[in-house]
């Protein structure tokens, strides 16, 4: 697999009033890779995917991402539903934000929009001609039901995603971001609350996406059995700035990593930096 | 009174453990200090009244007044006690049993419910013994569900409150007035337009308010309807001012006009006798047909992608965005849509009353569909109807019930009792039943738009979201 990169971040800065919340942050995400962005509570790891999905608008910096056939786009240039729909950047949230009074089935075509918006006329070529859209809808349903099959919830298809455990609804919320077809799949923290079984199934899942399908994967995630085994490269932030960077070999053995996590003296934390850097 | 049940309540726990009281008795003491209790504050509010007299205000005694009270409270209370709140009682268990048996029935068979209205309400003009009065209301009930449909794809379906609806309303009844007088135009070519005009004011409302939410949407959105308001009333020269427009033009039926006498009038082609009773048939099937194109393009909508997301959108806004969802569009969309029927329903109620003013458009309308959709279950569309057939025929109804009045005159010796005149206090006390009774409207489920089994489950509305605006 040919090592380009599909997300190239750099000097990117955010802040908050007079607060620095991610400090000059330059990163590269390779296509067809899963890359990690680790660090403490607090480090700023979901202001970067805000940045990354269009919900913030960097205060400087440039975020680039490159589809296969050459085409660019500037990420902190786009709206955020234009850049899951041109970028074909998708997003999970760390505390899931499914439509609960909606079936499984449905959050899955709602994630079409798109598709079947321009497939039906705008909806309202359909009012009057259904059956000109009835196969664009089975085709989505079709789609759909690939990806509730692939995440294991094809029975709970027509039950209101609100019912599911919460497993579940991590899972949805996995499937509902693949189904607008994307490049690069941004997952805030999605083993958060998952059981060891459920975190070995997500494993086998996100490995089979960045696989078989081909997509890039960019994660957040603090469980580090997840974050060791599948990750082909590792970001680790601490107070918005890089500390290091690295496979996850380079990164279980990295002071700077080390003594952010585990918290040691300030001088001894300068040092470590310094010689990281 | 509630530092009174309270200290029933420990009263009736130490009770179980002394089962030699008497119960009966307990329950006479209670009621005899509720009801004096009762009395005693009826002494001040209704007892005494001041009268005009020649001297000045005189204060009149009305002892009765506080002995109803003492009895009504006292006796109340004996009854509740004795039949409500024993542990176990029959008559509570029984109810609250019988409401969920009916729920679920009418739950599993709403489609029948709805097609069974449907034909009840094709027939209508023709079941023997309907008058005009009768088909009055009927009409009225129809221009209330058509509304209540309409409304409901921005409150129900995309979650925005909106309180100011009539506004459309209101443009839908002027464009027709508008145009009708001073062009000549014909009720059916102006009918789609008023559509269209309410749709581009929906959408012109729409715009500012795409980045509100909840209370403060709901502001600008009252103020909206108000400002439309103002304008009909003040711009004297277009709208004739509080004078209204007269003389709105009747719809024809292919060109045949409902009168006695002219040229092409319906009985003469049909060569029948003339009657005052065609003229309201013909109006009814009008906001018959229109209604049910309403229900047939909205039901529709929610089914499409469009619809969806509207629906998602009332869920979670932001996961909508991520999802590559123009939400702005989409809210539009949902306004345009909803004013749409709105301007259709106004269109027709200047048609049928052939005058219209300013005063037909006070926020008490909005106000009224707005009840209309939150009672029959936000997002449902045969709960929409039901409740526009409980609120606007069930107190029209009331106007005109001369066997009350005679049993009022007659057994309490009240005479020019018009219960017509309860209307409002009945409708908020409906309202306050129905939110405590169902909470989440009359129809409280939610119906997937698709599924993938063949078991078509609803979904119950504590997983639906209500919107934040």
């Amino acid at each position: 697999m040919s090592a380009t990169p599909i997300l190239t971040v750099e000097h990117m800065t955010m802040r908050f009033g007079g607060l620095v919340a991610i400090d000059d942050l330059s990163f590269v995400a390779e296509r067809g890779h899963i890359t990690s962005i680790i660090g403490p509570n607090g480090a700023g790891k979901t202001t970067v995917f805000n940045c990354i999905t269009g919900f913030y608008k960097p205060t400087t910096g440039r975020l680039t991402l490159t589809h296969e056939d050459g085409t660019t786009y500037f990420l902190e240039r786009l709206d955020d539903f234009r850049i899951n729909r041109f970028a074909r950047v998708a997003r999970t949230f760390q505390n899931i934000r499914l439509f609960t009074g909606m079936t499984v089935l449905e959050n899955l075509l709602v994630a079409q929009h798109n598709t079947l918006m321009h497939a039906s006329g705008y909806s309202l070529l359909a009012v009057f001609m259904p059956h000109l859209y009835r196969p664009k809808e089975n085709d989505a349903v079709e789609l759909a039901k690939y990806w509730l099959d692939r995440t294991g919830l094809l029975a709970h298809a027509d039950d209101p995603a609100g019912s599911l455990p919460y497993g579940a609804q991590r899972r949805l919320e996995i499937a509902r971001a693949m189904c607008t077809r994307p490049k690069l799949l941004c997952l805030d923290e999605p083993a958060a609350g998952l059981n060891p079984k459920e975190s070995e199934e997500l494993n086998r899942l996100l490995v089979s996406i960045r696989d078989e399908e081909n997509i890039s994967i960019l994660l957040i995630e603090h469980d580090m059995g997840v974050v060791m085994k599948i990750s082909d490269r590792i970001v680790v932030l601490d107070y918005g700035k890089k500390i290091a960077e690295g496979t996850p070999e380079e990164v279980r053995n990295d002071p700077a990593v080390i003594a952010a996590y585990l918290g040691v003296e300030d001088e001894e934390v300068e040092q470590a930096t310094g010689g990281a850097q | 009174m509630s530092e009174a049940s309270a200290g029933t309540a420990t009263a009736s726990a130490a009770h179980t453990h002394a089962p030699r009281r008497n119960p009966l008795k307990d329950a006479l003491v209670e009621s005899f200090m509720a009801g004096l209790l009762a009395a005693v504050l009826a002494s001040f509010i209704l007892g005494v009244r001041t009268v005009d007299a020649p001297g000045g205000l005189v204060l009149e005694y009305r002892w009765h007044w506080v002995l109803n009270a003492f009895l009504i409270v006292g006796v109340g209370r004996f009854l509740l006690r004795l039949f409500w709140w024993k542990e176990g009682a029959a008559l509570p268990r029984a109810l609250s049993a019988a409401s969920g048996r009916i729920s679920g029935v009418v739950g599993q068979r709403l489609l029948w419910l709805g097609v069974g209205l449907v034909i009840l309400a094709f027939v209508l003009p023709f079941i023997p013994g309907i008058q005009r009065y009768h088909m009055d209301i009927a009409i009225l009930v129809l221009t209330y569900v058509l509304l209540g449909w309409g409304l409901n794809v921005v409150v129900g379906y995309a979650g925005l409150l909106d309180l100011g609806y009539v506004a459309f309303y209101a443009v839908g009844a002027y464009s027709y007035a508008l145009l009708a007088k001073t062009f000549g135009l014909g009720f059916w070519t102006v009918l789609p337009l008023a559509g269209f005009l309410a749709a581009i004011w929906g959408m012109i409302l729409g715009f500012p308010v795409l980045r509100l939410r909840g209370d403060y949407l709901a502001i600008v959105t009252l103020a909206f309807g108000e400002i439309i308001r103002v304008v009909l009333l003040n711009w004297q020269e277009v709208t004739g001012g509080p004078d209204g427009i007269s003389g709105i033009p009747r719809p024809t039926f292919f060109g045949l006009e409902f009168k006695r006498f002219g040229e092409n009038t319906f009985h003469g082609f049909f060569g029948i006798e003339f009657s005052p009773m065609h003229r309201i048939i013909f109006l009814y099937y009008i906001i018959l047909v229109l209604a049910m194109i309403t229900y047939f393009v909205t039901n529709r909508l929610r089914r499409l992608p469009v619809g969806r997301a509207w629906e998602a959108m009332r869920e979670d806004e932001i996961a909508c965005r991520t999802l590559g969802i123009n939400t702005t569009n989409t809210k539009l969309t949902a306004f345009a849509i909803g004013a749409f029927f709105g301007g259709l329903g106004g269109s027709f109620f200047a048609t049928r009353q052939g005058f219209i003013s300013p005063e037909s458009f006070t926020f008490i309308e909005s106000a009224i569909i707005l009840a209309i959709v939150v009672l029959g279950g936000l997002g449902s569309q045969i709960g929409v109807a039901l409740a526009a057939v409980v609120m606007i025929g069930g107190f029209e109804a009331l106007r005109n019930m001369e066997w009350l009045q005679e049993f009022v005159a007659t057994n309490f010796g009240v005479e020019h009792f018009d219960p017509g005149e309860y209307r409002m206090l009945l409708f908020g006390l409906l309202m306050v039943v129905i939110m405590v009774w169902k909470p989440r409207g009359l129809v409280g489920s939610r119906t997937p738009t698709i599924f993938l089994g063949k078991e078509k489950k609803a979904i119950s509305r504590e997983y639906v979201g209500e919107g934040s605006g």
